[in-house]
This record gives structure tokens, C-alpha cells and sequence, in this order.
């Protein structure tokens, strides 16, 4: 089922939650709503589903329009974030619910419920109740009955977000192919940027209530059109600085500077937001073009094999500390100066209203 | 090195001291005076179990129990529902909310013995304002002389003493419930009822366990309001286990029957309260 939003705003109050808005995903694809907390995917879902209604605009579900149609007439499938479940239902009860207020045959009934239960691996569990279970078991129940009733869209609000990292990895990894099996437009609300890698389709980066770009996940991630989008598609955040650009050079700060190459080479003289992600930034100096700038490390974190450390500049002022990403453990000691080395061939140019540069 | 004394003892001291003055040595004294038979000048004599043996085959004890009974069970199946119904009505948010909440604990803020003294006038068939105006009415209501009317103000009373408690708890278990319930079953397309079934009330069933077990015991030593209200009258109308209790061992000065009676009264309120509990909570314990 496609779905379209046209001119949608949501306002509670005096406050917008969801500025005018169109937003359009095709039938049958797994679509990504990516965006922090906040930024308005639960209340864009609700609008979807008919939990909520619109203060302007329509909503249109294979073209008819559905605006303040009730939610159970709507033939969607919402699962949560936090795991719900009827709770003094049985697993088999909680799978078939939909089905029996929708008025289906028992053996029909019967039949949806235990291949459904087979395929979320919850056949030994039907008897129990929901208490019993463990999170993931819970949440894959909530799933089960998104998927049994077949609808034509199934909204998914942040579901992985409430499990342990191993259940997250092996349901994300299970998600897409549940749904892509039966046709069913999907949208997944994440806040998480791999997530959204990880589950590819089309991604619709979200930021303060406005969707900031749509488009094929992986495109938008290497080419955000503005530095809104470059920001809810990093984690963690873009590296961002002032930049001024002379002639055939780009200017970070005195001493610091590299020669104008890419889209930027074109663009003419001024200042410039340079926006560069903390993968690319490495304590190390590397075969690839590494511009050296000196740091304070303010804070180091280790996580397996990655290092991790967020430094001022010290010879000039980012709104926020830098960090770097890099593999391997590197000994960093809080407070010390030590130079890092920005690749600066996969930086990325925005001009004042936050606009990329492209080529 | 491996150093083993008793000294942890000293730290348990204090509650076991507070335990003991305040329920093991007063309950003593009652299990004393319950076996013995005294005639004065502060001589006991060993009298066994007969005390507990009139008790139980006295007529007296078992009127005094089935009105305890029959005044509990109306309690409970009145205020229990009608707490949960008005719980559902109160809204979930915004200043209302607030409103209804002072609304509700008002009634839990006044002292006891007030509420018999208020509703022994406000029932009075000449001069209150319930009594006359159902009197007005055409009703013949007159609790000073009527049991019926008597049952019926003291029941009144009550629910509208307690049925606040029932309100607050089941509110709390309500608020409780996130939207996220609420909005899955409009998904599915569930009835109110089916809501009310299927997501409230098992949700609500942890404090719908305290709220029936508080207000069964406070019901079932219901006390003071009577007291007030019409004394355990017309007659032995609403004479209800504490009263009668009261009357026997201060009015009469029965130690003996008083104490085995008492002893009798604790332990059917101990076991009816751990026959809901059990009852209530055997799924959770599956």
C-alpha cells in the first residue's frame, strides 16, 4: 500500500510538533524514518496509523483519502517500543486478538496463528503469557501480531529499541525479509543511523519536526543535501567547523589549511561550514590526505576495538568538541595536546543557510 | 583470618524490642485472660479452652458474625465496582484531574468518630437533611427505630467514608497504564468493554488486590462510626463483632469471653485475608 502525506501539520497546543509536510512512500518497499528523539517519527506514525489526526492537511492510503478515518479501518499494524502485549492473554491468544475482532473462521484463525508463531520462533512459548516471556519473546509477540493480520502497512516504531544489543541484531536482521514476503509497505522509525544502514530501503531523515531529505538510504548518507541531514545521519555527531575559502585554498584556522578540491573548488570565495564525520578523523597519520590540527582530548572512550575521543581545536572555536573514530586502541591521556588528521577529501561543505555544495 | 561472634544480634535488638511492646506482649495478655477464670481480688484459675467453646456455641457470637459477614460482603461488592467506575469517569490529566483527587481524599480526611457525629445528624428523620427529606419523600426512614433504616444509613456511611480509598487506588492503577495499550487496542478495533476487560482490569489487578484486602479488614472491624451513629441499635441491629466485643468486655466485664473472643475475631480476619490474597494472586504465582 502506498502512503501519502500531503501538506500535513500536527500542532498540540501552541507548540508544532510536525511542520507542513509531504512525505510519499511507494508499495510493498521498507522505508527508514531516521531521526533523534524529539524529532517527530512517533508522532508522524501515530498520523499514519489514525491515532492521531492532523491539524492541516491528508492523509492518502492507495490514494483514498483517510484523514479521519479510525485507526482499525485503516488495516494497519503499529508495534512499539515498549513491549505490548494483552496481558493476561496467552501468546496464542495475544497472536490471534486481530483476527477474532476482525470475525475470521477458528480453523482459519488457527491455522495463521501457528504459522505465524513458527515463523517468530514462538511455538513452544503459545501457552504462556506474556509476563513469562523474556523481553525479546515479548516483543517478537507484538510482532506476531503485527505480521498475522497481514496488513498492507506496518508502522514500527523504534521496536529494537527496548532490547539487548544480540536480540536487536538478530530481529533487525530478521525484520525486512518477514515483511518483504508479504508485500506490505514498512515503515521503521529509528533513531539510531546504522540501524538505518543496516536495514537499507528508503530513508526519510527527520530533524526538529521537518523531514530534512528522502531518498535511497545509502545516497543520502554519502550525499545529505543539507548539514540537517549530514547531522541526524552520523553518530556520533558531524564534525563541524568554520571555514574560510580563498582562492584555491580552504582556511580552518591559521596554519591550518589544504587546497580547495572537489565541489568546493568551484564555489566561490567566503566562509563555509566544513563538516567532516569522526570516522575520518584519526589520531594517526595515513596514506589517504590527513590535514594535521592539534587538540586538547577532553574525553576518551574505548569500545572493543575502536577508540573514541572528543578534543577541542586549539586553534580555533567549533560550536561543539570534535571527535575522533578510529580502530584499534590508541593510548590518549585526558588533557593532553596531540595532533589529529582530518581527511579532508571526504569532507563535506555546506554554505550559510546549511545547504550542501555540490559539484 | 576468620572472626565469628554474636554481636550482630545487638543490631536486630531494637525491632525485636518494638515488636514485642507493641504486638507479642499485649497479645499475650489476651491469650492469658482467654484460658483462666477470675472471680476478683486478682485470682486466676486455669479454665482451658472453655471460654473459646462458649464463644463458638454461643447464639449471641454467631448473630454478631453473620451481620459482620453480611455488612462486609455489601461493603465490598458496593464499594469495589463503584470505585472502579468512578476511577474509569475521572479525567487522566490537566486541572480536573487535581479537582476530582482533592474531591476524592476529602472524605478519608475526616476523623471517625466526626463521621458518625455528622451522619447521626444528617440522617435524624426530624431535623437532618437525609432524614427529612426522605422522610418528605415518602419513604418511612427512621434508623433510631427501623434496623432496615439503620443497615441502610450505616452501609450509606461507609461507601461514602471509603469508597475514596477504592477510587485513589484504582486512579493509580490507571495512570499507570501506558497510552501504548490504549492505542493498540484501537488498532485492533476493541470495544470499550473489551478495553475495560482485556487491558484495565488486569492491569489494575495489583491494587484491586490491596484495595479489597484493606477494605474488607477495616469493614470487617468496623468500629467507630456505628459506635456513633446508632451504638449497635435498634436493638442488636447493627451490633457488629467489635461492638459486641466492646460490650462484653468493658460493659460486662467478661475478660475471659472477651479475650477468647477476640482471639476468634483475629484469626477469621487473618484467614478470610489470606484466602483473597491467595485467591487473587495465584496467576501471578503461576
Amino acid at each position: 500500500m502506498s502512503i501519502d502525506l500531503k501538506g500535513v501539520v500536527k500542532r498540540v497546543g501552541a507548540e508544532t510538533h510536525i511542520y507542513e509536510t509531504d512525505l510519499t512512500f511507494s508499495p510493498g518497499g521498507f522505508n527508514v524514518l531516521l531521526g533523534a528523539t524529539g524529532a517527530g517519527k512517533t508522532t508522524l506514525i501515530k498520523l499514519m496509523a489514525g491515532l492521531e489526526n492532523p491539524t492541516e492537511g491528508s492523509v492518502f492510503l492507495n490514494g483514498r483519502h483517510v484523514t479521519r478515518v479510525s485507526p482499525q479501518k485503516r488495516n494497519v499494524s503499529l508495534v512499539h517500543q515498549f513491549f505490548v502485549n494483552y496481558p493476561h492473554f496467552s501468546v496464542y491468544d495475544n497472536i490471534a486478538s486481530p483476527l477474532r475482532l476482525a470475525g475470521i473462521t477458528r480453523a482459519e484463525i488457527d491455522r495463521r496463528v501457528r504459522e505465524t508463531a513458527e515463523l517468530m520462533r514462538l511455538t513452544p512459548m503459545l501457552k504462556r503469557r506474556p509476563g513469562e516471556l523474556s523481553g525479546g519473546q515479548q516483543q517478537r509477540t507484538a510482532l506476531a501480531r503485527a505480521i498475522v493480520k497481514d496488513s498492507d502497512l506496518v508502522l514500527l516504531d523504534e521496536p529494537l529499541a527496548n532490547l539487548d544489543y544480540k536480540l536487536r541484531e538478530e530481529l533487525r536482521n530478521e525484520l525486512p525479509r518477514l515483511f518483504a514476503d508479504r508485500g506490505a509497505t514498512v515503515i521503521y522509525a529509528t533513531s539510531e543511523p546504522h540501524e538505518a544502514l543496516l536495514l537499507g530501503g528508503t530513508t526519510a531523515a527527520m530533524r526538529d519536526g521537518r523531514i530534512a531529505q528522502l531518498g535511497p538510504t545509502a545516497e543520502i548518507y554519502r550525499g545529505p543535501n543539507t548539514l540537517d541531514t549530514a547531522q541526524v545521519f552520523s553518530d556520533p555527531p558531524m564534525n563541524t567547523a568554520r571555514v574560510e575559502k580563498r582562492g584555491k585554498e580552504v582556511h580552518l584556522a591559521p596554519g591550518v589549511s589544504w587546497p580547495a578540491a572537489g565541489p568546493i573548488a568551484a564555489a566561490s570565495d567566503g566562509v563555509y561550514t566544513f563538516g567532516v564525520r569522526p570516522n575520518l578523523v584519526s589520531p594517526q597519520e595515513e596514506a589517504a590526505a590527513g590535514v594535521k590540527i592539534e587538540g586538547e582530548v577532553l574525553i576518551t572512550e574505548l569500545s572493543g576495538s575502536e577508540s573514541v575521543a572528543h578534543f577541542a581545536l586549539t586553534a580555533t572555536e567549533t560550536p561543539d568538541p570534535w571527535v575522533s573514530q578510529s580502530h584499534g586502541v590508541h593510548p590518549y591521556e585526558i588533557g593532553e595536546r596531540r595532533p589529529f588528521f582530518i581527511n579532508v577529501s571526504r569532507g563535506l561543505y555546506f554554505d550559510a543557510a546549511g545547504a550542501r555544495i555540490a559539484g | 583470618m576468620k572472626t565469628e561472634n554474636q554481636r550482630a544480634w545487638w543490631l536486630v535488638a531494637p525491632v525485636v524490642l518494638l515488636v514485642a511492646f507493641n504486638a507479642l506482649v499485649p497479645l499475650m495478655t489476651v491469650v492469658n485472660y482467654s484460658v483462666q477464670e477470675t472471680f476478683g481480688n486478682n485470682q486466676f484459675f486455669w479454665h482451658g479452652v472453655g471460654w473459646f467453646q462458649d464463644v463458638l456455641n454461643s447464639e449471641r457470637f454467631h448473630a454478631a458474625l453473620g451481620r459482620q459477614l453480611l455488612f462486609t460482603a455489601i461493603i465490598l461488592v458496593i464499594e469495589i465496582p463503584l470505585g472502579v467506575a468512578i476511577a474509569l469517569c475521572m479525567p487522566k490529566k490537566g486541572f480536573w484531574a487535581s479537582v476530582c483527587l482533592v474531591l476524592m481524599a476529602l472524605p478519608l480526611l475526616i476523623p471517625w468518630n466526626v463521621v458518625g457525629a455528622m451522619w447521626n445528624i444528617f440522617a435524624l428523620p426530624d431535623i437532618g437533611l437525609l432524614g427529612y427529606a426522605l422522610n418528605a419523600a415518602g419513604f418511612d426512614y427512621d434508623y433510631t427505630q427501623q434496623p432496615l433504616s439503620a443497615w441502610f444509613t450505616v452501609i450509606l456511611m461507609d461507601v461514602w467514608h471509603w469508597t475514596s480509598l477504592v477510587v485513589l487506588l484504582a486512579y493509580a492503577g490507571l495512570v499507570a497504564i501506558p497510552d501504548a495499550y490504549y492505542q493498540a487496542a484501537k488498532i485492533d478495533g476493541a470495544s470499550a468493554w473489551k478495553v475495560f476487560r482485556h487491558i484495565q482490569l488486569p492491569k489494575m489487578n495489583r491494587v484491586l488486590t490491596i484495595a479489597i484486602l484493606l477494605r474488607f479488614m477495616d469493614s470487617f472491624m468496623i468500629y467507630t462510626e456505628p459506635f456513633v451513629l446508632t451504638g449497635g441499635g435498634p436493638g442488636n441491629a447493627t451490633t457488629f463483632l467489635s461492638i459486641d466485643l466492646v460490650k462484653i468486655a468493658l460493659g460486662q466485664f467478661d475478660l475471659g469471653p472477651a479475650a477468647a473472643m477476640s482471639l476468634i475475631y483475629f484469626v477469621i480476619t487473618l484467614a478470610v485475608s489470606w484466602l483473597f490474597f491467595t485467591l487473587m494472586t495465584r496467576n501471578e504465582a503461576k
